[in-house]
């Protein structure tokens, strides 16, 4: 079961009812004052150290998330500058050097600051609520993941103001180019990919082990709600490939340091060594920016259908089946690079396997709406529209699969429209959807609806108007990551940047609203939205600081 | 149903903590610093080194202050059997995330010991690229790199049944020395526990000297460095992550044995003990490893 079964989730909350009247900003009170005196039950600290020392899994949470609002404005402020730059052929804005360095910041920043750190703190505020957990279950380290974030970034950042500009490689900073012909800013880079690393890896430690030592009595593996599923298979991905990372990252620190040469063919190595390492960690990583989408799509459905999710253990055993293919895929990022045909072969038939699992869940997606008392709020446009756009997405990933159409496709604009449609109305939508899906949860008011749809038309209309044209440039022929293009392939780029803008400023909206919602008072209700069910809608809005001192029970 | 609290002893949630943004801070140091100090970046100077060694201290330092503030908490008798079972699993999956580290660099060893160096010489699929340096013959270990004016290759390379022979057998007699010690802890002999601790810590240093002996010899005598080509990269990077784990491994022992000296744990509670254990026994499988596949073959 997850949000909406048969099977009746039942909490008794002893401390549910005394958070019930306070507001978002202010002190939320103790919660549980008359269950026990000792010292750590206490609302938060007051002032700006409540944010550096806190252990709550909700002020992390809320770390998390404004961080990666903060970089998705950076990382797309990056992008309008690419945008603006392609909007007609020649070269108009910036040099061809900072348009690299744009593209690759642009990259890293929307992948390690904006996507990853949205699902970490989504998993932080809503993972202790959904299992009846007090907390995360190592809550210092949990805030030291959080906390290494902002700093990695100030490095990363920081190298587009040093000598030779900052990165501008390519997000995947394929060697020889990060090495040999890297700016001598590389080597703060990789210092802050391992700093990521650190942090993404304690944090999935975290969710693990909340996951599965933290559950309210009662509450077994399949009754999980789904969110939480693909969080628990999404960390341990990263728990498999962030340590592969950082040890790709450390090659290329020797090889431009030390001597050695693992990328280098005239000492014994191989760059292809690079990309198979690197995809090897890449593409179960592109899986950890989907799979808790998918929870969170599987957790809204069924609330505006009004029913309960159509193939609950299927959606378990399909995100399964997606974590283990993601590992053996890898080189179907590398098709033109040289492989074995036997290689080509069997990651392109593996590849192509993904698909099934990927159909059972928008299949169950579609099934649980049919014939649905289906509403239509914010959360549930977004899910739509994540529906849709996603399986168009995914659709141009099975013609990118086939490996021999891979050798027209590959590195042109059809890569880049097919991996911004998985991204952008897929893992990016997701999160709005869980903003607005749970914003009454944590700030105990309602959102406005009429902005929230505004703010929905336009990123619809934006990202399509942006991305949809770039197929037909990519089949055509221009090659991704040039500054300059042929002239045939004006008009659809001219197009393209005017959704980007489109897109890109109606985010204005999407924090206007938040901002709104945390201020004014339009108090939500426990249960906020008719159909939704699971633990966290028993607990009152905004939630109390600290969740659930005494486990629930859940029959 | 009724309120199920009678038996449950609530979840250990710690009060707001400075060491998670101090230790954040400490690694914006090292890294910063690190890479100030390899990109020797003129208008930082001594900066560089000065933020290392500060990286250095802070992190030094809330490593000793967080660990004893968590024995410290866990004596005070404010961890539940469920607090217990949160640190199994976070040990358990910390190390898995070892393993892969770890299985990044076997993996670059296997890739280029099966596809790229006998591409390069000309064999398999892609033996075309024997066109790039034509003469290069596949021979494992490398003695000779393809371009050798760029990497010269080792002029020998370490014999398997010597040092490395010695440190499989101290690694693996102080993984028995230390499972005796843990099983004495179990039994509350505290004796036996100190002795056989002790001397898996001892067995410990001795491969850590041996180890470096090795590195001493492969640089002046065998001319086995890290630019020696691609057998030299992979032998110290694999040897080396595992040397530098041994180290703090070793380091971690130490710290266990001066607190069971000073008479901490029971026969019933020591998982500070057994979580070191657990490393332990990982970087004892990760040699075997490295002795088989770095060394043997």
């Amino acid at each position: 079961m997850t949000t909406g079964t048969e099977q009746v989730v039942e909490a008794e909350i002893e401390t549910a009812e005394a958070g019930k009247n306070e507001s978002f900003d202010g002190a939320i009170a103790d919660t549980d004052k008359n269950e026990s005196t000792t010292e750590h039950h206490h609302g938060p600290a007051k002032g700006i150290s409540r944010w550096f020392f806190t252990t709550n899994h909700k002020d992390i949470g809320s770390m998390y998330l404004w961080f990666s609002l903060t970089m998705f404005m950076v990382g797309g402020c990056m992008a309008l500058m690419i945008r603006t730059e392609l909007f007609q052929p020649g070269l108009q804005f910036i040099q061809p050097d900072f348009f690299n360095q744009m593209t690759t910041m642009h990259g890293l920043i929307m992948v390690f600051g904006a996507v990853m750190p949205a699902f970490v703190g989504l998993a932080n505020w809503m993972i202790p609520m959904m299992v009846g957990a007090p907390d995360m279950a190592l809550p210092r380290l949990n805030n030291w993941s959080f906390w290494i974030l902002p700093f990695a970034f100030s490095i990363m950042l920081m190298t587009l103001f040093m000598e030779g500009g900052g990165p501008n490689f390519g997000w995947t900073f394929y060697a020889p180019l990060s090495t040999t012909f890297a700016p001598p800013s590389v080597t703060y880079f990789i210092f802050a990919v391992h700093m990521m690393g650190i942090s993404s890896i304690m944090g999935a430690i975290n969710v693990i082990v909340t996951i599965l030592n933290m559950r309210a009595p009662g509450m077994n593996m399949m009754k999980l709600p789904l969110f939480v599923w693909t969080w628990l298979i999404t960390a341990f991905l990263l728990i498999l490939v962030m340590p592969v990372l950082a040890g790709v990252v450390t090659m290329m620190l020797m090889d431009i340091h030390f001597g050695t040469s693992f990328f280098s063919a005239a000492g014994g190595g191989d760059p292809v060594l690079f990309q198979h390492i690197f995809w090897f960690f890449g593409h179960p990583e592109v899986y950890i920016m989907i799979l808790p989408a998918f929870g969170i799509v599987s957790e809204i459905i069924p609330t505006f259908a009004r029913k309960k999710l159509f193939g609950y253990s299927s959606m378990v055993y399909a995100t399964s089946s997606i974590a283990f293919l993601s590992f053996i895929v890898w080189a179907h990022h590398m098709f033109t690079v040289g492989l074995p045909l036997a290689g080509e072969l069997f990651f392109m038939f593996a590849t192509m396997l993904i698909a099934v699992p990927t159909g059972v869940k928008v299949f169950n997606w579609v099934a649980t709406m049919f014939r649905g008392s289906m509403t239509f709020e914010t959360p549930m446009l977004f899910a739509l529209a994540f529906v849709v756009l996603f399986s168009i997405g995914g659709f141009s990933g099975l013609m990118l699969a086939i490996a021999p159409a891979d050798f027209q496709y590959h590195d042109t604009y059809f890569v880049v429209a097919h991996f911004h449609y998985v991204l952008v109305p897929g893992s990016i939508f997701s999160i709005m959807a869980a903003t607005y899906y749970w914003l009454p949860k944590w700030t105990g008011n309602y959102y406005n609806e009429k902005m929230g749809k505004i703010h929905f038309w336009l990123s619809f209309i934006g990202i399509n108007i942006t991305f949809f044209p770039m197929h037909f440039v990519g089949l055509a022929g221009m090659p991704r990551r040039v500054p300059d293009y042929a002239l045939q392939f004006a008009d659809f780029n001219a197009v393209a940047t005017v959704g980007a803008f489109l897109f890109g400023f109606s985010q204005l909206l999407f924090i206007y609203n938040v901002v709104c919602c945390i201020r004014k008072k339009n108090q939500a209700s426990k249960q906020v939205w008719e159909g939704a069910h699971g633990l966290e809608w028993t607990l009152p809005s905004p939630a109390p600081y600290h969740s659930f001192t005494k486990p629930p029970k859940v029959d | 149903m009724d309120s199920q609290t009678q038996d449950y002893q609530e979840y250990y949630v710690p009060t707001q903590s400075y060491f998670p943004i101090v230790a954040s801070v400490s690694l914006f140091f090292l890294a910063f610093g690190a890479g100030s100090v390899l990109t020797a970046a003129e208008n930082t100077g001594d900066m560089g080194m000065i933020m290392l060694l500060t990286g250095f201290i802070l992190l030094f330092f809330i490593i000793i202050s967080w660990f004893s503030k968590v024995a410290a908490e866990s004596r005070d008798g404010l961890y539940s059997a469920q607090m217990d079972v949160s640190f199994r699993w976070g040990m358990g999956w910390f190390i898995s995330s070892e393993v892969m580290f770890f299985a990044a660099f076997f993996g670059a060893l296997f890739y280029i010991r099966v596809f790229s160096v006998p591409w390069l010489a000309g064999e398999g699929d892609k033996g075309i690229s024997n066109m790039l340096w034509e003469g290069f013959v596949n021979q494992w270990p490398l003695m000779t790199t393809p371009d050798p004016s760029l990497f010269k290759g080792p002029a020998q390379v370490v014999d398997p049944w010597h040092i490395p022979l010695l440190n499989t057998i101290l690694l693996i007699s102080s993984s028995l020395t230390l499972t005796l010690s843990h099983k004495a802890l179990k039994l509350n002999n505290r004796t036996w526990t100190s002795i056989w601790l002790a001397v898996t810590v001892v067995l410990g240093a001795v491969f850590l000297y041996y180890q470096v002996l090795e590195y001493h010899e492969a640089y002046t005598e065998l001319g086995l460095t890290l630019s020696a080509g691609i057998y030299g990269s992979t032998f110290f990077i694999l040897t080396g992550f595992h040397g530098f784990h041994v180290t703090i491994g070793t380091i971690m022992l130490l710290c266990i044995l001066v607190r069971v000296l000073e008479g901490e744990f029971s026969g019933k509670k020591h998982f500070a003990f057994e979580a070191v254990a657990w490393y332990w026994h990982f970087v004892d499988v990760v040699w075997v490893g490295l002795f088989i596949f770095v060394y043997i073959l």
